[in-house]
């Protein structure tokens, strides 16, 4: 399969350098140093002397993989908020493993939570099948019933004897300081089953996701997979919840996994980059916690992961907004420019070409802009070299009484510029049947958009005209030399 | 101490209502519950009807930065400003939602699922970076405390005393939404089925959904202190979905909502008496168990009279 073939090596590539911190796991303790720097915790961090410190920073790390692969999943087949449906029914089921083991017992609230877990999708399933309720209501009965009975055995354990020093409100929010080495094996057993779910399956998962029929058409055990990813989705909010708790463990899923889609298209792609970004969210949520003491990891984790998808909303490539933003803003000065630039063929044209030079006055009443606009205009013009501008003689600090020549470069675009104009309202009175005294509006808008091989078709089309229909002269291709013009 | 106590009907049913002061203090527990049974309901019938449970979900996890932000600015606990920040905060969570929908290819659910998210992300944080030692403390927001309720301060006008001011808070509430929904039901009910019939009549479908939202927030941050976040939401889905195995007309479901909120809160009140446990928790838990029979047995698509019909 090639496409496993592909993936491999990359998954590899982003287990290798995390697996290489297991062995100084183990290594001694760094005393707690009674630093308050900033610069000092910050270097601990990055050292990874401290054993809680690596403890938190790989398993923020692996749970942002593994909720990143998952997540990719999730959220391609719209099962963003069965997510968070899924990490609220827990609720219940580590409240009973709870009391089951009387203690805070990691195996008992495992099973527990799974099993709460696999009721809900049950009853989800149930009811979709069975009633005539929609998916958002079912997914919210689900969401609150569950979460309605795992809080009443919560306030019950907690007024219960053994349930006094349970820190069982952790799982409502994490607390990713008290992570243990069990907790992280725990997260690695999840990453590991992802991560050989979606190696073994990636092909058949591809298919199913898109097209559940054809799959099953052809032989894909649809469902079973289905069901296979609803397990590991359970697993996999479980395993987070000691770090980020249960009402934020669907932000994991979600938020990286809808950053990725922003970015790629392809499927493997988007697993590899929704994993690293979770990667990184968890990384650097961990590394914040720590900086600012006795901020919550989980909440930091999410709002990094949130902060993400906005520069990624912002900035990406093609459609970001501020990208679109920066393009419409260059298209409008483009656009401004051009118009300018007319103007001032316009107003040499009206001195039959006989001057080199047009004054800033004459531009500013055949632009009908106010001074301060005016000069504006022509500073961007000098700017990009299409005019140059020189003060006039007598009275040189005077506003508006500077001269203005184009340049070559200037001269060659005005006469683009109004040549695409007047072409265009050719091509509308010949072709197009227009009344000549209603193109002019459209060649406004149209001349700044006409490339040169439209330019060419409809020379060839109209037989190369000389006049415009209002009687003005089409600049040419050859009339571009100033010296033609003057001639005619 | 036993998991489940065992069953006492006077200690559970009869003890609460045994002299004048408990009567009292639970009477005011009571009329809060069932206020606020109202009007989710009220709300949710027609939340439910669009599509859009989990919108409920979304913003009342969406208030907190607002509850958070509120609380720094003023300084204080007081109603206005917490008011007012998680009405701003929810609206913000709305339009967040809408608008990275309609202007992304992003879909609805990964829109909410991010957005609510983030917001309450952003929330927890604040609480805790600012201050330790306030009482607004995010568990408290998740599982409300109704107990409290008759702990509110009084309102008095001209030396007479009127009442709680929880209550009161959550009368107003309800009479606005109750009278919002009698006058605008025909508008309300044509835009919730029928978006193109609805602007073909003339209904103004953007602003009627945009009252709707808002009405939203403002049932979501009024129930708030009574039942926490979460359990908004089943307030929210479970009578009008309840109702909707015993009738297809909408408004049947609007009015079969009353009764049902009277029952989940006497129903609630009681288990949590017997169970010694959260109010707000055993109201929902009460829902979900009244939800179960009427899922299996109702007349109008319940499991039975599928089964019996196929």
């Amino acid at each position: 399969m090639p496409v496993i073939l592909r993936i491999w090596p990359c998954l590899v590539f982003l287990f290798t350098p995390l697996c290489s911190m297991v062995p100084t796991l183990d290594a001694k303790q760094v005393e707690m140093l009674e630093d308050d720097q900033v610069w000092g915790r910050v270097t601990r961090f990055f050292l990874l002397q401290d054993t809680s410190v690596q403890i938190v920073a790989l398993g923020s790390a692996l749970i942002g993989i593994t909720c990143g692969l998952i997540g990719s999943y999730v959220v391609t087949r719209r099962l963003s908020l069965f997510g968070d449906t899924l990490s609220h029914a827990v609720l219940p089921g580590i409240a009973v493993g709870f009391i089951w083991a009387e203690s805070k017992d990691n195996i008992a609230l495992l099973i527990g939570a799974t099993a709460a877990g696999f009721l809900g999708v049950s009853c989800l399933t149930f009811l979709q099948k069975y009633t005539h309720i929609r998916q958002d209501s079912a997914l919210g009965i689900v969401l609150s019933g569950f979460y309605a009975v795992g809080i009443c055995l919560l306030t019950r354990i907690q007024k219960m004897e053994f349930g006094s020093q349970s820190g069982l409100d952790s799982f409502l929010f994490g607390q990713a300081s008290a992570l243990s080495i069990e907790d992280l094996w725990g997260i690695g057993c999840t990453l590991l089953m992802v991560g050989l779910f979606i190696l073994f399956a990636y092909k058949k998962l591809l298919i199913t996701g898109f097209d559940h029929s054809f799959s099953r058409s052809i032989g894909i055990p649809a469902d079973f997979l289905q069901y296979v990813l609803w397990l590991l989705l359970a697993f996999c909010v479980i395993s987070s919840l000691q770090i980020i708790g249960v009402i934020l463990a669907s932000a994991l899923l979600i938020i990286p996994a809808v950053t990725a889609s922003l970015l790629v298209k392809r499927m493997h792609t988007y697993l590899l980059v929704s994993a690293a970004l979770g990667a990184a969210a968890g990384l650097a949520g961990s590394f914040l916690s720590f900086l600012g003491q006795g901020m919550p990891t989980g909440p930091l984790i999410v709002l990094i992961s949130t902060g993400i998808f906005i520069s990624v909303l912002c900035l990406r490539p093609t459609n970001g907004l501020l990208t679109q933003w920066y393009f419409s803003r260059k298209n409008t000065l483009r656009i401004q420019r051009e118009n300018t630039l007319k103007a001032v063929y316009q107003i040499l044209e009206s001195h039959n070409f006989q001057n080199q030079t047009i004054r800033t006055q004459e531009l500013m009443s055949k632009r009908g802009v106010d001074i301060v606009h005016c000069e504006m205009e022509i500073q961007q013009l000098v700017r990009t070299g299409l005019v140059t501008q020189a003060p006039t003689v007598p009275s040189p600090s005077l506003p508006g009484q500077s001269t203005l020549s184009l340049t070559p470069k200037g001269w060659e675009y005005a006469c683009k510029i109004v040549r695409n104009h007047r072409l265009w309202e050719l091509y509308l009175t010949n072709e197009a049947k227009y009344a000549p005294d209603h193109v002019h509006e459209d060649a406004e808008k149209i001349e700044h958009v006409l490339g040169e091989d439209t330019i060419r078709q409809l020379e060839r089309i109209l037989s190369n005209p000389r006049k415009d229909p209002h009687g003005k002269l089409i600049p040419s291709l050859t009339d571009m030399e100033m010296g033609n013009i003057q001639n005619i | 101490m036993p998991l489940i106590p065992t069953f006492d009907f006077y200690q559970i049913f009869l003890q609460p209502w045994s002299t004048p002061q408990l009567v009292s203090w639970n009477l005011q527990i009571i009329i809060m519950g069932i206020l606020v049974c109202w009007t989710c309901g009220l709300v949710g019938s027609f939340i439910v009807v669009r599509r859009m449970a989990l919108m409920g979900d979304a913003i009342s996890h969406g208030i907190l930065p607002g509850l958070a932000l509120a609380f720094i600015i003023s300084g204080s606990l007081g109603i206005g400003a917490m008011f007012i920040g998680a009405c701003l905060a929810g609206l913000a969570c709305n339009f967040c939602i809408e608008w990275l929908h309609s202007n992304t290819k992003i879909r609805e659910d990964a829109a909410m699922g991010l957005v609510f998210t983030s917001f309450f992300a952003l929330g927890v944080t604040l609480i805790s970076g600012h201050t330790g030692n306030i009482d607004l403390d995010p568990s408290c927001i998740l599982y409300g405390e109704i107990g409290l309720v008759p702990l509110a301060e009084k309102v008095e006008m001209s030396g007479i005393f009127l009442g709680n001011r929880a209550i009161w808070v959550m009368g107003v509430v309800f009479m606005c939404i109750g009278t919002g929904t009698f006058i605008f039901y025909r508008q309300l009910l044509v835009s919730s089925f029928d978006i193109t019939l609805a602007k073909s009549i003339g209904i103004p479908v953007k602003a009627v959904h945009i009252c709707l939202m808002l009405a939203l927030a403002l049932a979501t941050v009024a129930s708030l202190e009574a039942v926490g976040v979460i359990l908004v939401v089943a307030m929210f889905v479970f009578p009008s979905v309840t109702a909707s195995f015993f009738f297809n007309r909408l408004l049947y479901v609007l009015l079969f909502s009353f009764p049902l909120g009277v029952l989940y809160t006497l129903g609630g009140f009681h288990l949590a008496h017997w169970l010694d446990c959260s109010i707000a928790g055993a109201i929902a838990v009460t829902a979900t168990l009244l939800f179960i029979p009427a899922c299996l047995l109702g007349p109008k698509g319940g499991v039975c009279s599928r089964f019996i019909k196929s």
